[in-house]
């Protein structure tokens, strides 16, 4: 390796764009991510990105731009886990393993669509994996709009979701509307997971929403803190991941990058694999 | 006035009846017992009570109001927390400073020092700084109590805080709860199966079975007829170096017993 940022990097406009994009992208993710571990919601956070791909996959085929495919696919999920499981919330795991099944067969089905009738090519690429590189300009002010709408939210939620998460009853005692708190905290996650897909890919968005947090929780006991530390991972590994990609272009004389999304994650699981050694070090030292 | 008021309540879910006709109300600055085996609908009334469940029938009243003002403070049953939930004894109990309001916040100095002096009014300095999820069972009943007090109810209800709790763990728990209710003057309610480790600081008792409660202080209550005609068969009340036992009259139908009613276990 000739330079640690290969040539290029801050005078190229795709890539700039891509920094920004991501720290804003990982911000959000962040935030919401902590309150995804907290609430113990992996699972629903996790079939809300499937449900985003079939949005994104049935946008790539009507023509729609891939953000709003992305959110809207995440909105109507966490809709339909919320209708299907109200009923009952130990049904509540059962009806997001439904909702995400049938997602799944959709986005099946738009991406045959779109990669047999169109000459597009790559769709199921950047639907699935990503193409933050390839983002257009008119998306980043709208995504950084979003994220600051999500951050604000999230807010004035902040403090009484935690109660809530921890203990919906002790909550609704002092007044709490737990219910509602969830359902907006579901539209936060679904506008996040819509984010992160434009990022990272469907697929791959939820790595950064749970990676970032889940590292944070286990260095910080403090919630504010670990809030802070997950934003700062989360940014610091988009970063290094968007370096690692674009300077991989010149590591082989075939000239081909490595994903973006595929360095990220890799980065993601480096600071998790990190801070459960810290922790056990720290813990064999009190 | 007293501060809880509960008026002939009656509540059912489906076909059954969970509370029947209860009644009992409890003044500023006293400790009730809420008495009764498990699944006699406990949980239900004090659910009831914080306006978390519906009723049928009756009413009930808190500081005058029907309206919840949410100053209640509660302590619920079972609370299990991820060890790793990124949250001390101290930020748990800070959470009840104006739980209800959106927004983050700073707390001021007089604030914090309110923290440490309701963690030191449970007995949870020690641990105030140890991640609420790897508290012991005594350890965070003292830290939701703190939570609970430090939103300054003037009802406190708790659902089974002793159940779990190792003997040394039940007394420390219920000194530290009476002396709360007289020190600050608030009404307690606590839901327990067994009376004897109340019985020394309990100035009111509500004895809860079939749907039906008998209040009064534990000398009125807790009397072989009272609890007879509760019950709706008779039942001695044994009393022993200070503690209670309420036992019920062995039934003759034990003995006789029809043949068919054994176990056929070749059938």
């Amino acid at each position: 390796m000739r330079y640690l940022f290969e040539p290029g990097l801050f005078s190229s406009s795709p890539a700039l764009h891509a920094l920004f994009l991501s720290a804003v992208v990982a911000a959000v993710s962040a935030v919401v991510g902590v309150y995804v571990i907290l609430r113990s919601n992996s699972f629903s956070g996790h079939a809300l990105t499937d449900v985003a791909t079939t949005g994104g996959a049935g946008a790539a085929f009507v023509g729609f731009a891939p953000l709003v495919g992305f959110i809207g696919g995440a909105l109507a999920g966490a809709g339909a886990i919320e209708v299907v499981g109200r009923d009952n919330a130990q049904h509540r795991d059962t009806a997001t393993g439904l909702v995400l099944g049938a997602a799944t067969g959709l986005s099946a089905l738009f991406l045959y669509l779109t990669a047999t009738n169109s000459t597009t090519t790559g769709v199921t690429q950047q639907v699935l994996f990503g193409s933050i590189f390839s983002v257009s300009t008119a998306t980043i002010p709208v995504a950084a709009l979003l994220a600051i709408l999500i951050v604000g939210v999230m807010g004035l939620i902040a403090r009484p979701l935690t109660l809530a998460s921890l203990s919906p009853d002790i909550a609704r005692a002092h007044g709490v509307p737990s219910r509602r708190l969830g359902v907006i905290f579901l539209v936060c996650t679904s506008v996040s997971v819509g984010l992160s897909a434009i990022t990272l890919g469907s697929v791959l968005s939820t790595a950064l929403i749970i990676g970032p947090a889940a590292t944070a929780l286990r260095l910080s006991k403090n919630i504010w803190r670990a809030t802070l530390a997950s934003v700062a991972i989360g940014i610091g590994a988009c970063w290094a991941g968007i370096v690692i990609a674009y300077d991989s272009y010149y590591w082989h004389r075939s000239s081909q990058e490595l994903p973006v999304s595929c360095c990220v994650v890799a980065v993601i699981v480096a600071f998790y694999g990190a801070s459960s050694a810290l922790r056990r070090l720290r813990s064999r030292h009190v | 006035m007293s501060t809880l008021d509960v008026r002939n309540v009656a509540l059912r879910f489906g076909d059954r009846q969970i509370l029947d006709d209860v009644s009992f109300s409890i003044g500023a600055g006293e400790f009730t017992g809420l008495i009764g085996s498990n699944g006699v609908g406990k949980t239900t009334l004090l659910r009831a009570i914080l306006g978390l469940q519906s009723i049928d029938a009756g009413t009930i009243v808190v500081n005058g109001e029907t309206e919840r003002s949410h100053r209640i403070g509660y302590v619920p049953q079972k609370i299990s927390i991820d060890p790793e939930t990124p949250l001390r004894a101290r930020d748990f109990v800070a959470l009840g400073i104006n739980a209800n309001r959106f927004g983050l916040r700073r707390y001021t100095s007089d604030e914090k020092a309110r923290i440490t002096q309701y963690l030191e009014a449970v007995g949870a300095a020690s641990f105030a700084d140890t991640r609420i999820g790897e508290l012991s069972g005594g350890e965070l009943q003292r830290i939701l109590i703190a939570h609970a007090l430090i939103s300054a109810p003037s009802l406190l209800l708790l659902d089974e805080p002793l159940a779990n709790l190792d003997p040394r763990s039940v007394q420390e728990i219920v000194a530290l709860l009476h002396s709360v209710s007289k020190q600050f003057g608030i009404a307690v309610l606590l839901s327990a199966h067994e009376m004897n480790a109340l019985l020394p600081v309990m100035d009111r008792i509500a004895y809860l079975t079939a749907g039906r409660c008998a209040s009064g202080t534990t000398e009125e209550v807790v009397q072989s007829d009272v609890l007879s005609r509760l019950y709706g068969h008779h039942v001695d009340v044994l009393r022993l170096h200070g503690r209670v036992l309420v036992v019920a009259e062995p039934s003759d139908d034990v003995d006789h017993l029809p043949s068919h009613a054994t176990l056929n276990l070749d059938e």
